[in-house]
């Protein structure tokens, strides 16, 4: 594919038939949804978050229609308000929070720690059939008219006085949340229990690290969203009046309960993705992991951390100044282990051997605009600075930033990197490149203006604005046009992959792993022989002379 | 978690991993439904804290009689179900059948002894809500109730989920399904078991016993 | 999670320890202890939970992962309950500069 120092062999002479593996071990709509391959319900998840990914686009497409010009043309407020409220809703919890876990890690964890499936196989497909029957429900509370509380729900607004289908959102978020514990929960089990012989904690992927410390969220965050949405169905069904102010309830009750689940939620969000590119980083920089003890403890502390933070969303809500000092103050200091990351990702790279194949300019990307979107984080973590840019547009370019320049980029960096894997076929390069880069350019122009506009005071969730805000709008939205293009492109080169792409080998990218040891796509049943593990993860620069200075000084440092 | 013909599942090496995986599983459940029930605790203790004689007038209309009945029948039913999982560790088919019926049994006089309390209190127009009979000054024991009735029907909800489970593990163990060598669905059920038991540990002392005196 | 048997009398003595302490929280509800009544009966129901998971649950006998476990999902229900009351406990504290005339 490329001339490297070591270069990667791609089989292109393979002729005929793949061998039996998990795609044609059974044929037949049955076979597939009655599934308990890890690997066949990855790809079931796949199928599901694309389409859903694709609604959130579609409102996102709404959105920005909308705003290119300074009134409301397009739709009346309420109608932008169920606008903005669906694409949230529909991106976090149906795309973002399952994408790489569901998607990537279903098919990987089990394989990376050499064992034949996860611990619970049946519980993993019954969490893709809640999360499918969730997704339905939500639908119909779209169909029906949509909701419009913004994906935040906050009371009494969605207890007392919205007038949207509040009640069938939340029942079908809540039905999700399940689908999400049900994931953590057998990973963390499979994580510690099935380990193939030899395949200590300290020789673990960093990408089971961090869908460790994921599912460490998962299982103790979503249970209280799930409760807090309990609360506001009662309040809004039966009128039970947790949240009426009327008779002493508390709506900041409701903000604690949710965001305690979703300020780590998008640590969920980003921390598989931070592992993609671990993994990606490493490969095709032909080089073990700068720190992995540093990163591996950096995706538990992450976790862990990231529960102590969440009253920096209410900052303005009316919660104790004193508490708000304490949430700021935590808040700077839990964007430290994800600076020990970046800076890892970044000494990995130094001296190492890199090549630009399409994964690794998705890590590339992953670590500009994460690290844009974190730092934009501390202004924010600031509260003297949040309470001005709170409920603006510098909030919205943040959490994108992050959301979608890091984890969407650090999931379809893992998609193009294990897809040979996955399918057992090539995805065309050039084509991959030319996306990544329209996906880039197209993603800085949408959501780099958003800083701007938010800083000059633009609020988020209005349909309408003032003139002078028209350029900055107008330059995202055709941004967001660049970025939409950008997204469609591999869709269309994956599934031309399905049938002309070259067969790939066990290892077209001479990556180190126990996924990359099977046949491209693997057996149903991943090893003929259980893996015995004998080295580091990374083995990278074994087969290297030995170099004075830099590289051996950095093997020394590694465990 | 088990194959109909053998116990051991394809993906396990051998039982004692399947055993482990299992039990781990059912705990990792467990944790979360500490911070599932926790939440509701979270928000009755600032509720409580925040509305003190709201919550102690609320609390005198509970019946302590049928509430301690109801706390002294789930213990008995942990008793019964911790004696079935001893008897599935040594293999003894028919006398983990019976505990655990017995356990199921305590469960449902439980569940009646709540329906009684819920239908009483419908008719005493105290459910939350548009019906809800108390006025002026002392509609604020709404909060008290909305949250008695969130608390105490998620809790019965899982009980009756661990009623119907431990039946179905009841005739397994009838058709000796277990032994001494695979107990483990017995023992992960007892743990859900007693995990239900314990928040009603919690629950009656806080919404029944508030300002008795 | 453990192999270990557990002895029948461990079962009947928790058994009686839970009745005990029933009846206790009971008899001490009638008295008025001001706050201590919450404490009392707090502490009484996490002694109870804590015979029902150390004995009733096997955790006593268990691994160490056992532990650990059971103690995160504590731990995770804490930091909930110092968070929200740090913020509800501190709501009405508003500071006011030195100097400041009328209050």
């Amino acid at each position: 594919m490329s001339t490297q120092i070591e270069p990667r062999k791609v089989e292109t002479e393979l002729v005929g038939t793949p061998a039996p593996n998990y795609l044609t071990n059974g044929f037949g709509l049955k076979s597939w949804l009655l599934t308990i391959d890890h690997k066949r319900i990855a790809i079931l998840y796949l199928v599901s978050i694309t389409a859903m990914f694709f609604l959130g686009g579609l409102f996102a497409l709404l959105i920005r229609l909308e705003l290119l010009t300074p009134q409301g043309d397009l739709m009346e407020a309420e109608m932008y308000n169920r606008m903005f409220t669906m694409h949230g809703i529909v991106m976090i919890f149906f795309f973002l929070i399952p994408s790489v876990p569901a998607v990537l890690g279903n098919f990987l964890v089990p394989m990376m720690i050499g064992a034949r499936d996860l611990a619970f196989p049946r519980i993993n497909l019954l969490s893709w059939y809640i999360f499918v029957i969730g997704a339905i429900i939500t639908l119909s509370a779209v169909i029906l008219g949509g909701v419009d509380t913004g994906w935040t729900f906050y009371a009494p607004f969605s207890t007392t006085y919205s007038n949207s289908n509040v009640a069938l959102a939340a029942v079908g978020v809540f039905i999700t949340g399940f689908s999400s514990i049900l994931t953590g929960l057998n990973f963390v089990v499979t994580i510690h229990k099935m380990r193939a012989p030899g395949m200590t904690w300290f020789r673990l992927p960093l990408f089971i690290w961090s869908h460790y410390a994921t599912s460490l969220i998962m299982i103790l965050g979503t249970p209280v969203l799930a409760i807090a949405i309990v609360l506001v169905a009662m309040d809004r069904l039966f009128r039970f009046g947790i949240f009426d102010p009327a008779l002493g309830g508390d709506p900041l009750l409701f903000q604690h309960l949710f965001w305690y689940y979703s300020h780590p939620a998008v640590y969920i969000m980003i921390l598989p993705s931070m592992g993609v590119v671990s993994e990606l980083v490493t490969c095709f920089s032909r080089k073990r992991i700068f720190g992995y003890t540093f990163v591996a403890f950096s995706s538990l502390a992450i976790a862990v951390y990231g529960f102590l933070v969440w009253g920096h969303h209410m900052f303005t809500s009316g919660q104790s100044i004193y508490a708000g000092l304490l949430f700021s103050v935590l808040s700077f200091l839990v964007a430290i282990p994800s600076a020990i990351k970046v800076f890892n990702w970044s000494a990995t790279m130094y001296k190492g051997s890199i090549s630009y194949e399409t994964p690794m300019l998705y890590a590339f990307g992953f670590i500009g605009l994460f690290t844009i979107g974190g730092l934009t984080g501390l202004f924010l973590a600031a509260t003297s600075v949040d309470v001005h840019v709170h409920d603006t547009y510098f909030v919205v370019a943040h959490f994108h930033y992050i959301m979608v320049g890091g984890a969407i980029m650090g999931f379809l960096g893992g998609l193009h990197f294990w897809w040979p894997k996955i399918t057992g076929r090539l995805f065309p390069e050039a084509w991959g490149k030319f996306a990544v880069l329209m996906v880039f350019a197209g993603f800085n122009l949408t959501f780099f203006p958003q800083f701007v506009l938010g800083y000059l005071g633009m609020p988020r969730r209005y349909h309408a604005y003032p003139d002078e805000y028209q350029v900055l709008n107008v330059m995202s939205t055709a941004g967001a046009s660049i970025l939409g293009v950008g997204y469609l492109i591999p869709m269309v080169y994956f599934l031309w992959s399905l049938r002309y792409g070259a067969l790939a080998g066990p290892n077209p990218w001479g990556a180190k792993g126990l996924e990359w040891t099977t046949p491209s796509p693997p057996p149903t049943e991943n090893f003929d022989e259980t893996p015995i593990v004998t080295e580091e993860a990374y083995a990278y620069s074994k087969e290297e002379p030995e170099i004075v200075g830099g590289k051996q000084s950095t093997r020394a440092s590694l465990r | 978690m088990s194959e109909a013909s053998s116990p051991l599942a394809h993906h396990f090496d051998d039982l004692s991993q399947q055993k482990e995986a299992t039990s781990l599983g059912m705990w990792t459940f467990l944790v979360t439904e500490i911070l599932f029930f926790g939440g509701l605790f979270a928000g009755y203790a600032q509720y409580r804290g925040a509305y003190p004689h709201a919550f102690e007038a609320g609390s005198h209309h509970l019946d302590i009689v049928l509430g301690g009945i109801n706390t002294v029948v789930l213990i008995a039913s942990s008793l019964t179900m911790a004696l079935g999982v001893h008897a599935s560790q040594l293999g003894k088919r028919k006398k983990t059948a019976i505990f655990l019926l017995a356990t199921v049994a305590l469960g449902l006089v439980f569940l009646g002894i709540k329906a009684a309390e819920y239908t009483h209190k419908y008719h005493e127009g105290l459910i939350p809500g548009a019906g809800f009979a108390l006025q002026g000054a002392e509609r604020q024991q709404m909060l008290f109730f909305a949250f008695y009735f969130v608390m105490t029907g998620l809790h019965a909800a899982h009980m009756i989920i661990g009623v119907v489970v431990v039946t179905i593990i009841a005739f397994q163990a009838w058709r000796g399904r277990y032994s001494p060598a695979y107990y483990g669905p017995v023992e992960v059920t007892g743990l859900y078991w007693h995990f239900v038991d314990i928040v009603w540990i919690f629950l009656f002392p806080l919404l029944y016993l508030l300002g008795r005196h | 999670m453990s192999e270990h048997v557990v002895p029948l009398r461990i079962y009947y003595t928790v058994f009686a320890a839970l009745l005990f302490l029933t009846g206790l929280t009971v008899f001490v509800a009638f008295f008025d202890l001001g706050t201590l009544n919450t404490i009392v009966a707090l502490t009484i129901a996490v002694i109870k939970a804590t015979l029902v998971v150390l004995f009733f649950m096997h955790v006593w006998y268990s691994s160490k992962l056992t532990w650990v476990f059971v103690g995160a999902g504590i731990f995770w229900f804490l930091i909930l309950i110092a968070f929200l009351f740090g913020d509800v406990l501190t709501r009405d504290w508003l500071p006011t500069a030195v100097g400041w005339e009328g209050n």
